[in-house]
């Protein structure tokens, strides 16, 4: 159990059943009055915030998350499958839940589970992935202004800014938290 | 020199404005109230018994306690005939931290014989105006983007206008919806000391445990809280001289607190009894941390003492 003087901006709470995460957090009290603990909680499932103040008598059940290491294996429909290596257990994630994740999921990739009370809710990346460029306007030579980019697509459908001199085929290194590129792969 | 000691040197030494101003602030308070024929008193931050108040919590040291405030001494040297009394010193209060809070902060506290808490406010505003011009912010000030005007008069509000004119709710059904503390620190306090500073005041006597009640109304007391720019800035009040009426006070704060198990105190038997030979008096107790917030335009109280408990 958690007592108000334990919340903090980053704590996961259960409330009603669900993960909530605090994103904003502030103490206020008049002098004289009682403490209030104000927070914004985020759900982790749905995403939907709202406002509370909690007194310092509330207590609150910590949220049971964990992460777990699985595989990406592949999207049917709008549903995403992973496994687990060494159980075999297979979980899925919905289109929602892997939300902008998608872009940077290519087959095998090792990525964390976020799981709420066994149940899969989300997931996160590792901080870089290397992706293939597949679509990519050619090179023009003589185009050298340093710092020009232009967009190409890479394998898994997504758009990426990325200097001119990258051509379709090569690999390219992204950071997946900015969606942004950082370096070609050579070899 | 490893990275920890660089980060901890640049962090104190980004603070020497702020903390120059603070000792400017603070001097000029002194020199105030020295001028005005005020004495400077030191009481005993480590105390045997602290004023059972409901929202506040001390800290324990020993088999005694470290002190939430000065008033209990203050009071009793007040009674001994001692008319005008200051004091500046460290208080501290458990569990209280935040961007406006500290566990162990300063306050400045003065009392007045033979005052109430209509002199007590105009004398506030006097003082506040005065120190501020001696550091340099004369007029107005300007905190979080906004222009606050200090020429007095100052605004002044009750606890029931208040309200119902910034939250359209009246007081006596916020008390009975236990939202009182809800309503004012949500809906109220953004609303006061905006343009100028603002006195908060005529309580409802359930938040008032040390203050007078009104002659005609012994539901309201005679306290107020000043606020400038929505911070709390001061409390003040017309001094409870009725023993009896203070220790009936104190045991139901007392039960209150017992109720919710919070660390027990003994009474203040000798503070009681000092009581009885107290004159109508008036007293204050101002926050200096708050003060050096509203001239350093920072919203956080970390930025204005050296340290914090995180950085110790």
């Amino acid at each position: 159990m958690y007592t108000a003087s334990d919340l903090r901006k980053g704590l996961r709470l259960k409330i009603d059943n669900e993960p909530y995460v605090i994103v904003e957090f502030n103490f206020v009290k008049p002098g004289k009055g009682q403490a209030l603990y104000r927070c914004k909680l985020k759900n982790m499932i749905t995403g939907s915030q709202f406002d509370r103040s909690f007194r310092s008598v509330d207590t609150f059940e910590p949220a049971d998350l964990r992460e777990k290491k699985m595989q990406y294996l592949y999207q049917e429909g709008n549903k995403y499958c992973f496994m687990d290596n060494e159980t075999f257990e297979q979980v899925y994630l919905t289109d929602d839940q892997v939300g902008d994740n998608k872009n940077f999921m290519i087959d095998n990739l090792d990525v964390e589970i976020l799981l709420f009370e066994d149940r899969p809710i989300g997931l996160s990346l590792p901080n870089f992935v290397e992706l293939f460029v597949t679509e990519a306007e050619p090179w023009a030579k003589g185009d050298t202004v340093s710092g020009a980019t232009k967009p190409v697509k890479v394998q898994t459908g997504y758009t990426i800014q990325v200097p001119t001199f990258i051509s379709e085929g090569e690999k390219i290194r992204v950071d997946t938290r900015t969606g942004e590129y950082l370096t070609r792969v050579k070899g | 020199m490893n990275e920890d000691h660089f980060d901890d040197n640049f962090h104190l030494a980004r603070k020497k404005n702020f903390l120059e101003l603070r000792a400017r602030l603070i001097q000029n308070i002194r020199q105030y109230f020295i001028n005005h024929n005020y004495l400077e008193v030191e009481t005993p931050l480590r105390i045997p018994a602290p004023a059972p108040e409901e929202h506040i919590e001390a800290f324990s040291s020993a088999d005694w306690f470290l002190q939430t405030s000065p008033e209990l001494c203050m009071k009793r040297l007040l009674a001994a005939g001692y008319e005008r009394i200051f004091q500046i010193s460290h208080c501290f209060r458990q569990k209280e931290r935040g961007e406006k809070h500290l566990p162990e902060f300063t306050m400045l506290e003065w009392y007045t014989l033979h005052a109430d808490y209509f002199g007590l406010m105009n004398q506030c505003q006097d003082i506040l105006c005065a120190v501020f011009r001696e550091t340099g912010y004369e007029h107005e000030i300007l905190f979080q983007n906004k222009k606050i005007v200090m020429a007095p008069p100052w605004e002044r509000i009750t606890v029931a206008e208040a309200f119902a004119r910034f939250a359209h709710t009246d007081c006596e059904s916020a008390i009975a919806a236990d939202k009182f503390d809800e309503i004012l620190v949500e809906r109220i306090e953004p609303c006061l000391g905006v343009e100028r500073p603002v006195f908060l005041y005529d309580y409802p006597t359930k938040y008032a445990a040390l203050a007078r009640t009104k002659k005609d109304n012994p539901r309201i007391a005679e306290r107020f809280e000043l606020y400038i720019g929505s911070l709390e800035i001061a409390n003040g009040f017309s001094e409870l001289t009725s023993a009896a009426e203070q220790r009936k006070r104190f045991g139901d704060a007392q039960k209150a607190r017992a109720a919710k198990n919070c660390l027990m105190y003994p009474l203040p038997e000798k503070f009681l009894s000092a009581l009885e030979k107290l004159p109508a008096a008036a007293g204050i107790a101002m926050g200096i941390d708050r003060l050096v917030m509203l001239l350093a335009d920072t919203k956080c109280i970390d930025d204005v003492v050296a340290f914090t408990p995180e950085t110790l």
